[in-house]
């Protein structure tokens, strides 16, 4: 199994304009990843697959996190066929509200489909070219993205306005987020 | 049931034009399977096209068991989020624990005492076995023999059931297992027992064979039926026996030598045809392998303590990173990945579950198959719900 620092310069070597990163992580654990640029994401995850000596033919792993300022995208590969692993690659979006598209790697591995499907659902990064991004656990009319960290939870999902003057103003606040398009919205409407 | 012209605007968003087969005259029929369907293992919708008997499309609905986990696990401690780890795959809640246990020692680098890996094998094959004893009870329910070899299954999981509760205090909810270590040492008497019903397993897989695997009904049914080729099992991520029936050589239990599996002797079976067939053949001996590594580690466990005298549980903050970890679970490769910011909580919690992501290739190994197959084909799968909506 190559490491990090080898995985890089063979990426840098097939893809010059790759522009791969290494984040060292500091943890018992030792399993440092690769960022990659979401412009060569693509090319340099099918070079992944298919070279020779690497052959990450399995995505075990997809996940979002949610950072202050950004959302990320990680993925966490191995190798059926040599039986080594894992390589961890990850990618940011620019910020965390308007520009939040990365590529989907779904058309090289397809046990991407339901787990980028997952992280759209649940953190509302969109992945440009999947086959069929929509989501996977809420419900089509839920909006905004539960998993991030800044998302309040309604007071009561199924409120049932009653006589009650507290209550009624609930409701109307409830009713107001809920038209709203996204966690802006509701940040706003706090605030 | 929807009529044919609704089907577009229900399968909007669809644009995989290479998985939908041809249709015959065009008149389509949707079903929507589930979610109170008996045969789905619980709330799993499937809205499925129908030309005829055929299956043209299939798309699975998930999130009626939706509760968030891992929100829930990224506001408590490392340690509270233990117990909710049962709730995952309520079938086998020993192996999750296992995993949960083997990702935190890795991002806090504690080492488990000998015993406490012992304990832990012995417990992981028992979940394997009894796991895999009642998914083939329920595969042959589904199959229309309602009752008997399901209660065959059940009589024999009562058995290990009764040991966890004994050893745990819980059937299934066992909370059991802690970072560095096990809750509560094994009594000799335990073991004993165990050694017991451990020496009677192999009479009830050679009794479940007799009765299932040359059955006419049954070869009938599944041969031949839902065929999922190796290449796509790959790529798709597809793991667990289901991975292996399709003569993918993939054992983490070999890969990794995760905990002390490198010392015992075990043979991976794999099959040929990757259809229901193998699925459930696979499954019998995979029980078999899992009686010779109970075997071999009840036969080898040591003395000594259970916990490391170090191990830390309570108030831990790992240092800021991240550590992925996996497991051979009964159900395929269960998988935690943990971040830390160096606070007592999880910066970011996420569980892979092999039951979810298998799902993925359940469109391809149903098209083309009739409608009565699906639900075979979907019980070859093996999934528990808890699991796949988390």
């Amino acid at each position: 199994m190559k490491t990090v620092e080898e995985i890089k310069s063979a990426i840098e070597a097939a893809i010059p304009s790759a522009g791969v990163e290494i984040v060292s992580n500091p943890s018992p654990s030792g399993q440092h990843s690769l960022r990659l640029q979401p412009e060569s994401a693509l090319a340099v995850a099918k070079f992944l697959r298919d070279d020779e000596e690497l052959k990450l033919d399995f995505l075990s792993n997809a996940t979002g996190v949610d950072w202050p300022d950004t959302l990320e995208a990680v993925y966490h590969l191995y190798s059926v066929e040599k039986k080594h692993g894992p390589v961890i690659i990850r990618m940011m979006t620019v910020n965390r509200t308007d520009q939040v598209e990365l590529p989907s790697l779904t058309p090289i591995w397809r046990s991407a489909e339901f787990q980028e499907r997952e992280i759209f659902d649940l953190y509302g990064i969109i992945f440009t070219g999947h086959p069929d991004l929509r989501r996977l656990l809420m419900w089509k009319e839920f909006k905004d993205h539960p998993m991030r960290r800044d998302y309040r939870e309604p007071d009561d999902f199924e409120y049932e306005p009653t006589a009650h003057d507290e209550v009624l103003k609930r409701a109307e606040a409830q009713k107001s987020r809920e038209q709203g398009t996204g966690i802006r919205d509701q940040e706003a409407s706090e605030a | 049931m929807i009529l044919a012209e609704n089907k577009a605007e229900h399968f909007e968003g669809w644009n995989r034009p290479e998985l939908i087969a041809e249709s015959g005259d065009g008149e389509l029929l949707e079903v929507a399977m589930g979610p109170h369907h008996p045969s789905t293992h619980g709330v799993f919708r499937m809205d499925v096209a129908l030309d005829g008997e055929r299956v043209v499309r299939l798309r699975p609905v998930f999130g009626y068991l939706h509760r968030n986990h891992e929100k829930i696990a990224e506001g408590q401690s490392y340690l509270a989020s233990m117990p909710y780890t049962d709730r995952l795959d309520y079938i086998c809640p020993l192996t999750n624990n296992w995993a949960y246990a083997l990702v935190v020692e890795k991002l806090t680098g504690q080492a488990v005492p000998e015993r406490a890996e012992y304990l832990r094998v012995i417990l992981g094959e028992l979940t394997r076995y009894q796991n895999h004893a009642s998914s083939i009870g329920f595969l042959i329910q589904e199959m229309g023999a309602s009752g008997t070899p399901l209660m065959y299954a059940f009589r024999e999981r009562e058995k290990i059931l009764d040991l966890f509760e004994e050893l745990t205090g819980a059937r299934m909810m066992v909370n059991y297992m802690r970072f560095g270590g096990c809750r509560v040492d094994a009594s000799p008497e335990w073991l004993d027992r165990t050694r017991k019903v451990v020496a009677g397993l192999g009479g009830f897989a050679d009794e479940f064979e007799r009765l299932l695997a040359t059955n006419e009904i049954l070869m009938a049914r599944t041969q031949g039926v839902g065929v999922l080729r190796a290449d796509l099992a790959v790529n798709a991520g597809v793991t667990g026996p289901m991975l292996r029936a399709s003569g993918v050589n993939y054992d983490i239990r070999k890969v990794d030598g995760y905990g002390i599996y490198n010392r015992f002797n075990f043979r991976v079976p794999l099959g040929d045809h990757g259809d229901v067939y193998d699925r459930f053949m696979i499954r019998l001996l995979e029980m078999r392998e899992s009686i010779k590594i109970l075997q071999q580690a009840l036969n080898d466990i040591p003395g000594g303590p259970v916990i490391s005298p170090t191990a830390k549980n309570r108030g831990i903050r790992p240092k800021a990173g991240e550590a992925y970890g996996r497991i051979e679970a009964p159900k395929g490769e269960l998988g935690f990945y943990l971040i830390s910011d160096g606070g007592p909580n999880p910066y970011r919690y996420r569980i892979r579950p092999p039951s979810l992501i298998n799902l993925t290739v359940l469109e391809d190994m149903c098209l083309g198959s009739d409608v009565a197959d699906v639900v075979l084909i979907f019980g070859s799968v093996d999934i528990v719900l808890g699991e796949v909506d988390r």
